[in-house]
């Protein structure tokens, strides 16, 4: 191992405390871990190899279909359960299965795919991944707007149509620096949105349910609006960042498109319901907004016969915010952080508590 | 008073019903555009023609050109590299060679960073998953992607553009080293968070993403050759904003080929356009572009403004703002 993941391994080793004494994991017999489980490797959902081999140095694993398999044998074994992608679904029937489940540890920030109240009810804790997703997240806000705004996509299609025979001189984009983006929900992933906004002097406006210090807004040069209407009315780029809650599906539809410029683009990083995908579909198609570029829709992916996916100036990418190497490494590290500290009776550093 | 008289193609600077309309009115509040195929049969016009405006190497100013146009005074190029010009040439005939550069810097940092992103997060792979994915296809066979804050980018070339890159990667809390034939000041360094490597092969060595952002000269003409494309990490990104000369394609494919680096994103080729069944077209984790370095509408229209100030001055008998002198 080298230094960095000697450091995280140690953060981890914290929180493991097996039967025996001994904490060192080559010391630890195999006997003495408990048992997780998780949905598969490799497949749709699954995890790759490496990052199995994360969990399964603290963890003995047991899939979701060996479960389904033979449930009398492993599911009273439970002790943590890992949710990646969305998987395991963490239904009512799996849960009850489940008499010693202590922990749901799942990966990523949004908790949206889990009955919190429900999952108190039966005394286990959830945990998710924050801080360590909020910069990947941030860096494909960015990807997003800049391929959209410069039109990376319909350049490279013509660099490599066939057809090609002269650089053409019509593609034009829009300028990034020095325009105008509004950040709806500043939340950690909408400030680094902000920071990353900065270094292309992009002037800041941002609505969120309260308002930042003025040192946060001064580090990042962001304005407040009050109003989301007026960050609306001004901004060439409109950014989603929210957290899914009840209060925020279908945050932007009809209204919220209309108010927006006709040159402007949307870009949603959050989650697909919060925007009204046929409001969204017509405002495209009425010229009401120039463009957008989406990491999520509803559903995931979207019909292929879906009008979004035949719209010029659109680029959809499949929720891939967190879907890199070292991101993915760091949540699995802290996934296994959480459910070791929750089958160890210790407090759970990344605990989602239902709201009250 | 008859304006004076500027060769230009129409065509590449503003069809009728292009949107480069708007820009062939600015030039043409000052002077009387002809199209290149007019002076062919005319020595008359040929002797109003005052200046050239260039853009995207249209017209070629040859020596042949030169020669027909005894009241040239001006070359005015859209766009900043003039290394498709000879301007010792030019001068010999009592003309001045001029180009547009500050005005492109943004725009170009600005696509620098969108071609670094778009690869690194495999931006044009996922909107094509979203599009053409198969009933229960799998989205695990998309690989991984490569995080962009927190990795170590190494700028070639840290001029006007490079410099402008490097603040905002700053922002992305990249790790930033640069190869620059001078160093930068403390200051400048520090602002961005910058560390000069005198040696070219430290940075190749080092960096997660390689930035080619230099002129292109006889010096720089393959910079990026097969001992320097060895240099880097197997799991490192090329992306050239420069030009397509900088580097030695076929050692670029070659090292591809053998996963010798990961990927490549480049916004300027040779030739341009590639032939097209060229390997770069077809390389998985390659991306092209068709040189949109500068294409926003507001830098375009800021690259006309500066054409026709330095030809009004030049005009004029006064310096232009903006001569190339060699």
């Amino acid at each position: 191992m080298d230094s960095q993941e000697e450091e995280e391994e140690n953060a981890i080793m914290k929180n493991a405390s097996y039967s025996l004494e001994i904490p060192r994991p080559e010391e630890v017999t195999e006997m003495a871990k408990p048992w997780a489980l998780i949905s598969e490797v490799g497949g749709e959902h699954g995890y790759l190899e490496e990052l199995v081999d994360l969990v399964k140095r603290h963890f003995r694993t047991v899939c979701y279909r060996e479960l389904l398999h033979d449930p009398q044998l492993h599911a009273p074994k439970i002790e943590a359960m890992f949710i990646w992608k969305f998987s395991p679904v963490a239904e009512p029937s799996l849960l009850r299965s489940l008499p010693n489940l202590k922990v749901i540890a799942s990966g990523g920030v949004g908790v949206d795919h889990m009955n919190l109240p429900f999952i108190a009810s039966l005394g286990v804790k959830v945990s998710n991944t924050p801080g360590v997703v909020s910069a990947a997240t941030a860096d494909i806000a960015m990807a997003l707007l800049l391929s959209s705004a410069r039109k990376i996509l319909e350049g490279y299609q013509i660099a490599v149509d066939p057809r090609t025979t002269e650089i053409p001189h019509s593609l034009m984009g829009f300028e990034v620096t020095g325009s105008t983006l509004g950040i709806i929900g500043m939340g950690e992933i909408g400030y680094k949105i902000a920071q990353r906004s900065k270094g292309f002097e992009m002037k800041i406006l941002y609505h969120n349910r309260t308002r930042r210090s003025a040192e946060d807004e001064m580090m990042v040069g962001a304005s407040y609006c009050e109003n989301l209407d007026d960050l609306l009315r001004r901004s060439d780029f409109v950014m989603v960042a929210v957290n899914l809650t009840p209060h925020n599906v279908g945050l932007i539809g009809h209204r919220e498109l209309s108010l927006m410029k006709s040159t402007a683009t949307l870009v949603n990083i959050s989650r697909g319901v919060v925007v009204d995908h046929d409001a969204l579909v017509k405002a495209l198609q009425r010229g009401t907004i120039h463009g957008a570029a989406l990491d999520v829709t509803h559903p995931e992916p979207l019909q292929r016969d879906h009008p979004l996916l035949s719209l010029p100036n659109v680029l959809i990418t499949p929720h891939i915010g967190i879907n890199t190497y070292q991101t993915a490494r760091k949540m699995v590290q802290k996934m296994v952080e959480n459910a070791l500290a929750a089958v160890n009776g210790l407090p759970v550093p990344n605990e989602v508590k239902p709201k009250n | 008073m008859e304006k004076p008289c500027v060769l230009a193609s129409r065509e590449h600077m503003g069809s009728p019903g292009s949107m480069f309309t708007s820009f062939s009115a600015h030039i043409e509040e000052h002077f009387t555009v002809v199209e290149p195929d007019r002076i062919r049969a005319s020595p008359e016009l040929c002797s109003k023609i005052r200046a050239v405006m260039l853009w995207d190497g249209t017209p070629p100013v040859t020596r042949t050109l030169l020669q027909s146009l005894p009241n040239l005074k001006v070359v005015v190029n859209g766009g900043v590299g003039v290394d498709h010009l000879d301007i010792p040439l030019i001068n010999s005939f009592g003309v001045r060679v001029c180009n547009t550069p500050h005005v492109v810097d943004n725009a170009t940092a600005d696509l620098a960073m969108a071609l670094m992103l778009a690869s690194a997060r495999r931006v044009i792979e996922g909107d094509h998953f979203s599009r053409c994915h198969g009933d229960g296809e799998v989205l695990d066979h998309l690989p991984l992607a490569t995080d962009v804050s927190g990795s170590t980018l190494g700028i070639v070339g840290m001029g006007r553009i490079g410099y402008k890159v490097a603040k905002r990667a700053a922002a992305f809390d990249m790790k930033i080293l640069y190869h620059n034939r001078n160093r930068r000041s403390v200051e400048e360094e520090q602002a961005v968070g910058a560390t000069f490597c005198p040696l070219l092969a430290d940075l190749l060595h080092a960096a997660d993403f390689v930035m080619v952002v230099v002129n292109l000269s006889k010096e720089t003409t393959h910079l990026i050759g097969r001992e320097q494309l060895s240099a880097m990490k197997p799991t490192a990104t090329l992306v050239n904003v420069s030009r397509g000369m900088v580097v030695d394609q076929e050692a670029l494919v070659d090292a591809l080929q053998k996963k010798r680096i990961k990927a490549a994103a480049l916004d300027v080729t040779y030739p341009e356009p590639l032939p097209r069944d060229h390997p770069l077209l077809s390389l998985p984790n390659v991306i092209v572009l068709p040189h949109m370095g500068t294409h926003t509408l507001e830098t375009t229209g800021h690259m006309v403004q500066k054409m026709v100030t330095n030809a009004l001055a030049a005009l004029a008998g006064d310096t232009p703002p903006d001569e190339v002198k060699r």
